[in-house]
């Protein structure tokens, strides 16, 4: 069957679970979050959640982050403003 | 260092500093800066996984939450439904009920869009969240922010990564005036001095990331942020001296020739 994982069109077994799917993907499960078609799968509901073609699976984690740096152009550009 | 805990809903935190995980060349080094920081708290950003490349290592196997305190951040979301969603995602993942919340408004001065923010908030407190919000050096914002419930507000000192240090100091003591929760002085610090300056002014912590994973020794001004830090709030215990406009001599006048 064919589903978007995090955006990528990914061609999956029939009837695999999401917790199966964090298996393929060896992944632990305490360090992500699941979402199935825009609603969160919840710890407990992980095993119980079958997958279906077309479904769109989000899986996430937590990466470096704290505030976030976007500047335009040359970062030092500023700098030299001031 | 004095016994002087920070207090935020039911949590204690014996450091001020709270670091963010963005921008460092790789996980030791962000690993050895908060090492160096002496931070609890950590925030982190909620991004998909690389599926892809499976080999990649994942942060929580350098950050213990177990040792610190994740803080899950919804950093580049422009919308209320977007910061709701990651931070929904944050929480699913069983580390953290707390949220750094953060509702970006622009994205060329990354200032946060205040009216979205009190409605996120609202929301995610209504849900059981901690909602930490990161909101504009505006008074009435964070009063209205603690109205609604946030244990604690987050204003910035100037915008993220500009590292320009307070920008403006009257509209921080103002907050800190008007609310009766922790202030963390969040965003816009470039070096120790901006950090012991928010501390003087009374701000209860100062979070940053930028100033210490962009410094050219990121460990070394880890270490010289978690002073700035400490130093600051010592003063601010202290109670500093009144300025005045002439001098007062400081040696006695009896006894003199």
């Amino acid at each position: 069957m064919h589903i978007l994982l995090n955006g990528e069109e990914r061609e999956l077994p029939s009837g695999l679970t999401v917790t199966d799917l964090l298996h393929q993907l060896n992944m632990q499960v305490d360090q992500v979050a699941v979402e199935h078609n825009m609603k969160i799968v919840g710890r407990s509901e992980l095993t119980g959640c079958t997958i279906h073609e077309g479904d769109r699976i989000e899986i996430i984690s937590f990466m470096g982050g704290g505030e976030r740096l976007k500047i335009r152009g040359n970062p030092y550009e500023m700098e030299r403003q001031l | 260092m004095m016994n002087d805990p920070l207090m935020i809903a039911g949590r204690t935190f014996n450091s001020r500093l709270w670091v963010g995980t963005g921008k460092y060349k790789g996980f030791i080094e962000t690993q050895q800066a908060i090492e160096a920081s002496g931070a609890e708290v950590v925030t982190v950003a909620i991004r998909r996984v690389n599926i892809t490349d499976r080999s990649q290592e994942n942060l929580l196997d350098y950050l213990d939450p177990k040792k610190y305190t994740i803080l899950p951040n919804t950093a580049g979301c422009y919308t209320v439904e977007d910061a709701l969603r990651y931070a929904r995602l944050g929480r699913a993942t069983g580390v953290s009920d707390l949220v750094k919340l953060e509702v970006i408004g622009d994205e060329q001065t990354l200032f946060p869009d205040t009216a979205g923010l009190i409605e996120a908030a609202t929301i995610l407190i209504k849900e059981g969240f901690v909602v930490l919000p990161y909101t504009n050096d505006d008074p009435i914002v964070a009063k209205k922010l603690v109205d609604i419930g946030c244990p604690a507000v987050m204003p910035l000192a100037a915008p993220i990564g500009s590292g320009l240090g307070i920008r403006n100091p009257y509209n921080l003591k103002i907050i800190l005036e008007t609310v009766n929760v922790p202030v963390i002085v969040d965003a816009g610090v470039g070096t120790a001095s901006d950090a012991a300056l928010a501390m003087e002014y009374g701000a209860d912590a100062v979070l940053m990331n930028t100033a210490i994973a962009g410094a050219q020794d990121p460990i070394k001004m880890a270490t010289a942020m978690k002073y700035g830090v400490e130093v600051g709030r010592l003063a601010y215990k202290a109670g500093r001296i009144p300025r005045k406009l002439y001098a007062t001599a400081s040696s006695p006048i009896e006894g003199m020739l």
